[in-house]
Order: C-alpha cells, then sequence, then structure tokens
C-alpha cells in the first residue's frame, strides 16, 4: 500500500495524520478488520506503531462468530466494544460479556489464552482492539472490565485507562491514559497530557473535528508528540473521539 | 539468455532460501503456536525451545538468521543467551517478540530481515 501519511506543519508540528481510508483492511468473510498499524497480512514500515501504541484495529465480527482460543504474552490489550456484545472467555477463568459503554482489558504478561465471540445470532459486533507495549515484562496475568456512565462523556473527557488502580477506569502496565469525549457541534475543550515526554493519538469515532487546525472525519487517526497539550473542537453533532496518551519510547 | 536446468535448480535454491528463526519462551502452548505460525510459511523453519541451555544446544548446530525471545525469559537469562549468540554470530538478529501467537509476529520477523514488503 502506499505511504500516505503526511506530516503536518503549521500550528501543530510533530504530528502524523492517518486517514480512515489509508488503513489496512482485511476482509475474512466474518471477520472485516481495518488496521491502522501493520498487522498480520497488512506490513507497512511506516505504520509499525505510535510510540508504545503498536496496534488499532477496528473489527466488525459477523453474527454469532468470532476469535477462536488463542495465546498472547507480554501485551496489555484492550478492547472497546460500539456496537453489539461480545463474549469473552479466558484461561484464568473469566466469563463475561462485554457490550457498548463498557472497556476491557488485559494484562497477558507472561501468558493467556482467550476468546472473543460476537455473541448475538441477529447484530453485527464492532469493537476496536488496541494492544499497548508494556512497561514491564513477564507480569501476573490479569483480566479486567467495567461499565461506563454514558453520560459522563457528554461534553467532556472521559476517563477509561491509566496507569493506577486506584484511578478512574480500567488500568494498564503502562503509562497511558484513555479519553472518551462525545460532543455537541462547536463544543471546544482542551486536553493536557498528563506525563511529560508522552504522545496523543486521536482516533475520531463518530462525526468530524479539528484538533488545532487538522480537519479529522470518522475513523481518522492523529497522532502527537512533543506537546503539553491539545485543543479539540467538534465540527458536527455528537461527534465522539477516543484520546490515547502513551509514551513515545518503549 | 539461455539457462540448463541445473542453473535453474540453483537460482530457485536461491530464490527459495530457508530462514532458520529459533524461538525461545517458557509458555508450552504459546511456543506450539508460534511454531506453527512461522512454520505456515514456506521460507520460514521454525525451531522452539523451552529451556536456554537446549536454545544453546541448537544454535550451534543449525543456521539460525533470528532469535526470537518470547515470554517468560528472566532478564538475567536474556542477558546470557544474547551474549552466547552474539559471540558465536555476530550476526545473528535478537528479537524481543510480544503478543504470543499473533499479527505482530510476522512484522516482527520481516523487519528483523529488512524486509517488510
Amino acid at each position: 500500500m502506499e505511504n500516505t501519511d503526511k506530516i503536518i506543519d503549521g500550528a501543530i508540528t510533530n504530528s502524523v495524520l492517518h486517514k480512515s481510508n489509508t488503513r489496512g483492511h482485511a476482509n475474512h468473510g466474518w471477520l472485516e478488520s481495518y488496521h491502522t498499524f501493520s498487522f498480520a497480512n497488512y506490513q507497512n514500515p511506516e505504520r509499525m506503531n505510535f510510540g508504545v501504541l503498536r496496534v488499532l484495529n477496528d473489527d466488525r465480527v459477523s453474527q454469532g462468530m468470532g476469535f477462536g482460543k488463542h495465546p498472547h504474552d507480554n501485551m496489555e490489550i484492550i478492547s472497546i466494544p460500539l456496537e453489539g456484545d461480545l463474549e469473552h472467555q479466558d484461561s484464568m477463568g473469566n466469563t463475561t460479556v462485554i457490550k457498548e459503554g463498557d472497556i476491557q482489558a488485559m494484562s497477558a504478561g507472561t501468558g493467556i489464552f482467550h476468546s472473543e465471540y460476537n455473541k448475538n445470532k441477529d447484530q453485527l459486533v464492532k469493537f476496536l482492539q488496541i494492544w499497548i507495549y508494556p512497561n514491564k515484562k513477564n507480569v501476573t496475568p490479569r483480566y479486567d472490565q467495567i461499565t461506563l456512565d454514558l453520560n459522563d462523556r457528554h461534553n467532556k473527557l472521559q476517563q477509561i485507562l491509566s496507569p493506577n488502580p486506584e484511578d478512574e477506569g480500567v488500568w494498564i502496565h503502562q503509562d497511558a491514559w484513555f479519553h472518551i469525549g462525545k460532543f455537541d457541534k462547536d463544543f471546544s475543550t482542551s486536553y493536557e497530557l498528563k506525563k511529560p515526554g508522552n504522545g496523543i493519538y486521536a482516533f475520531v469515532l463518530k462525526g468530524d473535528f479539528t484538533i488545532g487546525n487538522i480537519a479529522l472525519n470518522e475513523r481518522d487517526g492523529l497522532g502527537i508528540w512533543d506537546t503539553n497539550t491539545i485543543k479539540i473542537t467538534a465540527n458536527s453533532a455528537n461527534a465522539e473521539i477516543l484520546l490515547m496518551e502513551v509514551p513515545m519510547q518503549l | 539468455m539461455n539457462y540448463v536446468i541445473s542453473d535453474l535448480c540453483f537460482f530457485k535454491d536461491e530464490m527459495m532460501e530457508t530462514t532458520n528463526i529459533l524461538y525461545i519462551g517458557r509458555h508450552p502452548e504459546i511456543l506450539e503456536t508460534v511454531i506453527r505460525l512461522i512454520n505456515a510459511n514456506e521460507n520460514w523453519n521454525g525451531v522452539g525451545v523451552m529451556n536456554d541451555e537446549e536454545a544453546k544446544e541448537i544454535f550451534l548446530k543449525k543456521d539460525f538468521s533470528i532469535v526470537l525471545l518470547g515470554s517468560g525469559i528472566q532478564e538475567e537469562s536474556e542477558a546470557e543467551l544474547c551474549a552466547f549468540f552474539k559471540n558465536k554470530n555476530p550476526n545473528i538478529r535478537i528479537v524481543q517478540h510480544y503478543g504470543g501467537g499473533s499479527g505482530l509476529l510476522k512484522s516482527e520477523i520481516l523487519l528483523a530481515l529488512g524486509n517488510t514488503k
């Protein structure tokens, strides 16, 4: 695939824009997936990672189908359902269902096996699969999922993940913070990065946004580094965005 | 240009040269999965071992291009293994493999080989 990344000059420097239609695409019949970064048969040397953010897959799984039992190690794996229900089973004995509004985090550590199936026979499931390199190898595997209050993201940034077990949202073994905001048209806010040296990757879930001077549409991604703050403006009603603050070095 | 059959066989061997990959990891089921995935590529030959002595022994017997360090290897073991492999073959590429039997395996191997096409 032709590399269409653009380094942006102007109000925001040190940024990389990944337009939605430049992502890798795989259609396995039961699974349709868009890969922001190189994954499986999509290999693009310009799209390997954004700091410790290694995988951002935008998956649609057919009715009743799913990922059979398979292993992971040494990776922090976050799943965010956008529509439908996913049934999760793992080698730690967890059998759960995650649905829109939930977030699931797994620390694969020394090794886990899990499966994820679309629980419904009559509805597609859409979810984001996000993998973060851990800051500590060979940890004891762990699983966590929580239900978020969807009202808590209206015209504000709701924290859904952090490195701290006591903080809001799920936690992982990495100095990363995730937020989701659902904004009215023309609503503006700022995001202050939590840790010096971290970068931020914004991924548009719905609608249109402007970050700095860069216009973003649905499923576009924008990575920014060497900054302390970003300004975000919604350009359409019910616009929804996921912000992922991550260390830029492993 | 005309080729004789022996030339063509030579070219085929050159083009289809097998890349030997040594995977070391402490989790038997992940090891099995990783080796199966590596060997699904016709030009790659994966060998998996769980302990360090076996890894060193097999490294001396076969011409490996890449060593993948999988889960459960502690820092001291990792340092000792890397020193051993580098000492025996300064050109060996040693890669930390993340993610288990996953979509990252191919990327990691292709990157190590310097071939991301």
